[in-house]
């Protein structure tokens, strides 16, 4: 059970600033709590920035779930860009590739109930993300 | 691309960030209050993102530059007016933003602001070491 | 076991012919088993209401009670339990009241061929299902309860209080798990942005134990204010939470400690009055 997905194409900055409104919407009409959203805002920023600037830009697509007892959020982050070679290395609090603070993906992960990554070198990255209502 | 205006209090610049920023918004603002913290010869710096519902990595990182950026140019840093989501969701992601000085409100920012100078005149070694339970980011 | 078309017609006939009579066993039977706590008058009503549900059900030729037609006649059910389940009736009670409709059909049922025994025994699970229909909405109204009284006592067990110009206080009493954790944090940090106050007390004089989960969670809550540019002193602690606190090697690392509350307040006071000096 879910509704409709939208989609953004993530190509610049002002797309990640719509993903970040989108997903504040989309967090509302399910009724997330207002600490549920801040921290599922704020991992959909970090995420959609490392599509933008790791992955060379990207889509994200948002839809609500219904496992049945309780309603969420999921998000997908897709990009075809050269992928992780060392997810534990990218997982690491503080190491960075690209000049920030190192706390994108493991601090994204900390922020959501449900955190799956895909990648392979030269082809790209998935995560997909779930926060739940509690 | 919309820019953030920086306000001129006294011997305070003071910036209230009221809109969703992009990251190129951010980093223009780092630039501008260098160049006015320069121009005007102000030695406080207060940030209000009490309008932001969202800080992450990026916006946390400009902010802890600003700071530093100021520190060069013999200006203190309050940041002022973080929710308490957000808060909580910095605490979550493991942002500690340190060296960020901050307090609840504009005016308690500014009393922070007006007792560290006042701490400058009176002992300019005084690094408030001697104050138990402060650390880089507290109040006190 | 599903009813066939004719038979749920057979019954929807039966349930019109024999109204009164029907009603009427039904109700007694229902009043001798609730013994006496629902007044005959309101127990006539519920019950002349669910005849008509389940012949309606019937008319309609409802098979089982899943299908469209019996929609009118799960509204009925469920109304009851809720009603019955907010009344403090048990679930066996709630569910004997629809069963007693068998017996007073058994009573109004002529002729005793393999027919009507037949259509009897059909009938009889329908009911059975409406019976075990009502179980289950009991059991969710019942949830729906606890959840409603547990948020309620959330909310009362969670006070934040104004100390002092500045200074709010939050005494923890009771056992604190991770959702009321996290209530208390947010209601904390919302104060201190809704008074402008610079300094938090936590009393956890009437927490019974603290674990490592506990204390995170106070550590979070004392790490986000500080983020917000506020103070917490943690206050309340008893010798042995101080030995656990130690034994589980828990670091509170530059947090201020005080044994009471008074030290706490204390503390604050000494700490705004030094800077009031400066």
């Amino acid at each position: 059970m879910s509704d409709q997905a939208e989609r953004i194409e993530v190509g610049s900055d002002q797309d990640v600033v719509r993903v970040r409104q989108l997903i504040r919407a989309r967090a509302v009409a399910v009724k997330l709590s207002l600490v549920d959203q801040t921290k599922l805002v704020t991992a959909a920023s970090e995420l959609a920035r490392n599509t933008l600037v790791y992955g060379g830009g990207g889509s994200v697509e948002v839809t609500s779930v219904d496992n049945g007892r309780r309603k969420g959020i999921r998000i997908v982050f897709a990009d075809q860009g050269p992928g992780i070679a060392d997810l534990d290395l990218a997982f690491t609090d503080g190491y960075t590739s690209g000049g920030g603070l190192g706390l994108g993906l493991s601090g994204a992960r900390r922020l959501v109930d449900e955190f799956d990554i895909e990648t392979a070198v030269g082809e790209g990255t998935t995560i997909t993300v779930t926060k739940w209502c509690r | 691309m919309e820019r953030v205006p920086i306000l001129k209090i006294g011997d305070i610049l003071l910036v209230s960030i009221q809109i969703d920023m992009e990251d190129q918004v951010a980093l223009q603002l780092q630039e501008d209050l260098a160049d006015r913290i320069v121009a005007t010869g102000c030695h406080g710096v207060i940030i209000d993102i009490s309008a932001l519902d969202i800080v992450d990595s990026f916006v946390g990182r400009t902010l802890a530059t600003i700071a530093a950026i100021s520190k060069v140019l013999d200006a203190d840093t309050v940041v002022v007016g973080m929710r308490p989501a957000v808060a909580i969701t910095l605490v979550e992601l493991g942002l500690s933003l340190p060296g960020i000085r901050t307090a609840l409100n504009v005016e308690l920012g500014m009393d922070l602001l007006a007792r560290e100078r006042g701490e400058d005149d009176d002992e300019p070694d005084d690094e408030d070491e001697d104050e138990p339970g402060a650390s880089a980011v507290a109040t006190s | 076991m599903t009813l066939s078309a004719d038979e749920a017609a057979r019954f929807a006939a039966l349930l019109e012919e024999n109204q009164e009579a029907l009603v009427a066993a039904w109700t007694d039977r229902v009043t001798t088993s609730l013994r006496g706590r629902l007044s005959h008058a309101e127990l006539q009503r519920q019950t002349s209401e669910m005849r008509r549900a389940f012949q309606q059900a019937l008319a309609g030729a409802a098979q089982d009670l899943t299908t469209e037609a019996a929609g009118e006649l799960r509204a009925q059910l469920a109304d009851l339990s809720a009603t019955r389940a907010r009344q403090g009736f048990t679930a066996t009670e709630t569910a004997v009241s629809v069963f007693a409709l068998k017996e007073a059909v058994l009573n109004v049922l002529d002729g005793s061929d393999a027919t009507t025994l037949r259509d009897y025994v059909a009938f009889s699970s329908f009911v059975d299902e409406a019976a075990l229909f009502t179980f289950d909405s009991y059991v969710r109204v019942r949830e729906e309860l606890i959840a409603d009284q547990a948020e309620q006592l959330l909310e009362l067990s969670t006070p934040v209080v104004k100390l002092w110009e500045g200074v709010v206080a939050v005494p923890l009493v009771g056992t604190l798990d991770s959702a009321r954790a996290q209530v208390v944090m947010e209601r904390l940090l919302q104060t201190l942005v809704d008074t402008g106050s610079p300094y938090a007390i936590i009393d956890i004089t009437g927490v019974p134990a603290v674990d490592t989960q506990v204390a995170q969670h106070v550590l979070k809550t004392v790490v986000a204010a500080r983020l917000m540019g506020a103070d917490c002193i943690i206050s309340g602690i008893r010798p042995q939470i101080a030995q656990t606190i130690v034994a589980l090697g828990i670091e509170f690392g530059d947090i201020a400690t005080k044994a009471s509350l008074a030290d706490a307040l204390r503390y604050v006071l000494a700490q705004t009055g030094k800077k009031k000096g400066r």
